[in-house]
């Protein structure tokens, strides 16, 4: 009361429930924000600047004089704009972000310091190599974390992301192949069916074909079914591990031997690395390649989809291909290998695969994970695998009493459900999910892995607490008994309190509509 | 660990409910003589001892803003509004994932499809994806989509297209046995691409302003790959261009693809860059990257999504367009804010202060005994032809503290050609006092 200067206290019990809708189409904090095209004009502006007065006369007579579309807001408009917008986001800081095989943790704000401080931040990718030898160590040192943490010989660091990483370890492969002269003879590639998307992409992608190796009941590579797929036209396996079920593939010695009997290479997908990272080296386990998301084990920033980071650990026999440029120490002095004649040179006849990116990778990222790894030590990249394992595990048993397990036994880093505790429900897997936004939470990943029927992957990482986690559990626990009891509406209408209702994405596909235009022109 | 909510009691009570004796029950399917291996790396550290250790290793380095600086080629030392490192930082955006869950994304989402019209707008195409990496694999890229558009295999790259950009192309294009054609280094800006396009060409790939500066008219070059049935391709690695010369797409480019760095983006040593990628209408269904649509929701209200995903790989598998799953999200959003302070205006006053600046240091550098400007147009950047290996000027001017811009024996390290070249590149952040010192340095050099 005392905090009312008005000298009128308000009371809750006035206040009669009412869906009304308001004259703004605003909730409260909730407001709704137009366009920045149609709030701006192309006269205003948030930028204050000289004013030109050289003339266009070097423009070679190809000076822009048509309008060009692009209206402009002042510095407070622009703010408002963006903090409304970002307003209806859901983030790792305001809850748990469970997104199976996506691996959202609590992302370090020290890293973002350190990423902006001028010598990184402010640092020109072909400034004089005596004006980036703090860059160049950086590289070097996260360079060596790697290799340790993986146990293989040789990273590529410049990839740009997951994917981009999964090019270049296959290119790696391939470029092997070529230097024994079975390049064109071996074509065939194998991933399991419940590989990431990127995996039979990024196969394609290098020229391969691509084929799918079935799995086991237990929800692993079939060992006995790959080897029959195995022959000498074999190229490699794309195998991630723990996999997409969030289960170890306990055969991997097994499969990698075969493999490599036969030939081919493997290549591990090493998006889950974060669940043995500190615990099991990569590379005992017999891997030729494995890219490592920086920004899923090693926490930079998802950014609502990017920048990723995604250096590839290559083994001896992938190492001498690897990508151009790369940093070379001698005598005290780092240098950078940028031309694949350079680095014929520097491995004694090999042929580098070639560039996969101008300059250097992904810099600002890995001076973010470095930071990141510093200050976790091995000590604590060892802890956050176990308590990644262990909060998984603990969500496991607690949900398996009202929702159903795809697989017996323990997890990994992750936990996946089936929709078999939703049969005869009328309740399917995305009306689970979005119920879950309605309760404060975002959903974990849905129908993936493909291998399970309306798949839900769980991942809590290390960053939960038991609190958040039983808070969180509970919830599901209560939204599963709700559509066991028949409660279906508030599922199909799900989510009810966010900023928007379930979006037409059949009509977006159907009609795409990718960019603003003016009402007129809308029009026709 | 700061960064771990469990305690020893939690994991213990945990461990009792998931009814295991000890942590390493969990890891049982793991090989046991590769569990618990044994590293040489350091234990954990305080934040004041990391930030002390990677801030020793940031000064070893020489920054853009400590003295006169003049190296382009791709990355562009533009000052960025405080406003903008603000907003990226924001948790909402920081720290949110790919929008796969729109209904409560659709902050994300909305700036998406603002930054997909910015740059359409911008590079005068009909329609721009999501973003790429940066501006070299975009460029790749865009040539693996001419392929799949025109279901030919070969592609012709300028001679004056950033050699790191052609390089990615080839890497990329090899892969499949393609025809990659690269025409001989041209500083002047008026090579005969048009003659070597035939009937098998799937794209020729020009950059404008080129990697020496030039600034190109595209049009006779689109109309002789129209003629036989290829796709040109513009690249664009300075974006600020795009608010003082006429867009690729007024010029009859089929694909754009640019490096957004210049807006919004710091250079941290190269990465991590924002890929534009604008086409035209008709080649939708063939682009790669992420798309944002309009659509509504159940309550009729606008609201954005992912959409023509059938094109992706999460999707469509070993039939996508492209493996690229994760992009350049908060490097959007960086371009987007920034974009959006400046507006058309305050683009294309932007742009004309660059021009002003780069005029006023060709001048200075070209009044340098010895020293000869190469261009005959530019914007921001420009090349100079010096009377001796430029690499060695600039190793000398830059312990003199002057940045001096990328000699051609970095980039073409193979091409006797481009021995004596200098590329010069001066933004807004130039003084007047830079281009003195720079002028000053360059005649004591020479």
């Amino acid at each position: 009361m005392s905090m009312n200067t008005q000298g009128r206290p308000t009371r809750a019990d006035g206040a009669a429930l009412s869906d009304t809708p308001t004259f703004t189409g605003n909730k409260a904090l909730q407001i709704e924000e137009a366009l920045s095209f149609e709030i701006g004009d192309v006269a205003r502006t948030g930028v204050d600047l000289a004013e030109p007065t050289g003339g266009a006369h070097r423009l070679g007579g190809l000076h822009r004089d048509s309008d060009i579309g692009l209206p402009g807001l002042t510095e407070p408009e622009t703010m408002r704009h963006f903090v409304r917008l970002s307003q209806k986001n859901f983030a790792i800081d305001m809850g748990p972000f469970p997104l199976g095989s996506c691996t959202m943790k609590h992302n370090p704000r020290l890293n973002e310091k350190v990423a902006r401080l001028p010598g990184f931040g402010d640092l020109h990718p072909l400034a004089p190599q005596s004006a980036v030898q703090g860059a160049l160590e950086l590289i070097d040192r996260l360079a060596f974390w790697l290799k340790e943490l993986t146990g293989m010989p040789a990273v590529a660091m410049s990839p740009k992301a997951g994917a981009h990483g999964e090019l270049c370890g296959m290119m790696a492969i391939k470029s092997a192949l070529d230097a024994r002269g079975e390049g064109s003879k071996r074509t065939r590639v194998l991933a399991p069916e419940s590989a990431h998307g990127t995996n039979p992409a990024t196969a394609v992608q290098c020229g391969f074909t691509v084929e799918p190796i079935p799995a086991d009941s237990t929800g692993r590579v079939d060992l006995g079914a790959l080897k029959e797929k195995l022959s000498d036209d074999i190229a490699g396996i794309m195998v991630t591990n723990p996999n997409t079920c969030g289960l170890f593939e306990r055969d991997i010695r097994a499969i990698a031997d075969a493999v490599h009997e036969a030939g081919g290479y493997f290549y591990c997908d090493g998006a889950n690395f974060n669940a043995i990272a500190g615990k099991v080296r990569p590379g005992d386990l017999g891997i030729d390649a494995m890219h490592i998301n920086l920004h899923k084990t090693f926490s930079t920033p998802h950014g609502g989809g990017g920048p990723g980071s995604g250096p590839t650990v290559l083994s001896d026999a992938l190492a001498p291909f690897a990508p151009v440029p790369y940093v070379v120490h001698e005598n005290g002095v780092f240098h950078l290998v940028e031309t694949r004649r350079a680095a014929k040179a520097e491995t004694s006849g090999a042929d580098s695969m070639g560039r996969l990116t101008a300059f250097h990778g992904q810099m600002g990222m890995f001076v973010r994970a470095l930071a990141y790894m510093m200050s976790h030590g091995v000590d604590g990249v060892r802890q956050a695998a176990e308590d990644a394992v262990l909060n998984a595990n603990y969500v496991l048993a607690r949900l398996k009493t009202e929702m159903t397990p795809a697989f017996d036994g323990f997890c990994m880093h992750e936990a996946l459900f089936d929709d078999r505790f939703l049969e005869g429900t009328g309740v399917e897997t995305i009306d689970f999910a979005k119920a879950m936004i309605d309760e404060g939470y975002h959903p974990m990943t849905m129908y993936f892995p493909l291998v399970v029927h309306g798949a839900m992957l769980i991942e809590p990482t290390e960053s939960e607490s038991k609190r958040e986690l039983d808070l969180f559990c509970n919830a599901l626990l209560s939204l599963a008994k709700r559509a066991k009891a028949g409660e279906v509406e508030p599922f199909k209408a799900a989510p009810i309190y966010a900023p928007r209702r379930r979006l037409d994405e059949t009509a977006a596909a159907r009609n795409p509509v990718l960019k603003w235009r003016p009402e007129a022109q809308a029009a026709e | 660990m700061r960064y771990l909510p469990l305690n020893d009691a939690d994991r213990t009570a945990m461990l009792a409910a998931i009814g295991a004796a000890k942590i390493d029950d969990l890891f049982e399917d793991v090989p046991a003589d590769s569990l618990n291996a044994t590293f040489d790396l350091p234990d954990h550290l305080g934040e004041m001892e990391v930030e002390r250790a990677l801030g020793a290793m940031a000064a070893k380095n020489r920054a853009a803003g400590e003295g006169p600086f003049f190296i382009g080629c791709g990355a562009y030392a533009h000052h960025v509004p405080a406003t903008v490192d603000h907003i990226i930082q924001r948790s909402e955006f920081l720290t949110s994932y790919t929008p796969y869950q729109p209904e409560i994304a659709q902050g994300t989402l909305q700036y998406l499809f603002e930054f997909q019209t910015q740059v359409a707008a911008l590079t005068g195409m009909d329609v721009a994806n999501a973003s790429m990496y940066d501006g070299s694999t975009g460029c790749a890229e865009a040539a693996l989509m001419a392929r799949r558009v025109t279901k030919r295999k070969k592609v012709i790259l300028s001679g004056a297209l950033h050699p790191q950009y052609a390089a990615v192309t080839r890497t990329n294009l090899e892969l499949h046995n393609d025809n990659v054609i690269q025409a001989p280094i041209n500083t002047g800006a008026a090579e005969d691409l048009a003659s070597m396009i035939d009937d098998e060409t799937s794209c020729v790939i020009v950059q404008n302003p080129d990697v020496f500066g030039n600034i190109r008219d595209l049009t006779p070059i689109a109309e002789a790959a129209h003629a036989k049935g290829a796709l040109l391709v513009a690249v664009v690695t300075e974006t600020v261009s795009l608010g003082a010369i006429k867009s690729p797409g007024e010029m009859g480019a089929d694909i754009v693809v640019g490096e957004g760095q210049s807006i919004g983006n710091g250079l941290n040593y190269g990465g991590p860059y924002v890929g534009l990628f604008a086409t035209r209408q008709k080649y939708i269904r063939q682009m790669p990257g992420r798309l944002c649509g309009e659509t509504t929701d159940a309550e009729g209200k606008r609201g954005f999504v992912l959409t023509l995903s059938t094109r992706e790989q999460h999707i469509r598998r070993d039939k996508a367009t492209s493996n690229i799953c994760t992009n350049s999200g908060l490097c959007t959003l960086a371009f987007t804010v920034h974009m959006t302070l400046l507006g058309e205006a305050g683009l294309r006053r932007l742009a004309m202060l660059n021009h002003d600046i780069a005029g006023k240091a060709a001048d200075a550098l070209g009044a340098v005994t010895g020293v000869e400007i190469v261009n005959k147009s530019y914007f921001n950047e420009f090349t100079l032809r010096l009377p001796k290996n430029a690499s060695a000027v600039v190793d000398t001017l830059a312990k003199e503290g002057v940045l001096a811009g990328v000699p051609g024996g970095r980039l073409w390290p193979d091409d006797p050609a481009a021995e004596n070249l200098l590329i010069v590149a001066a933004t807004e952040r130039v003084t007047e006092g830079d281009i003195e010192t720079f002028a000053l340095k360059l005649r004591e050099a020479l």
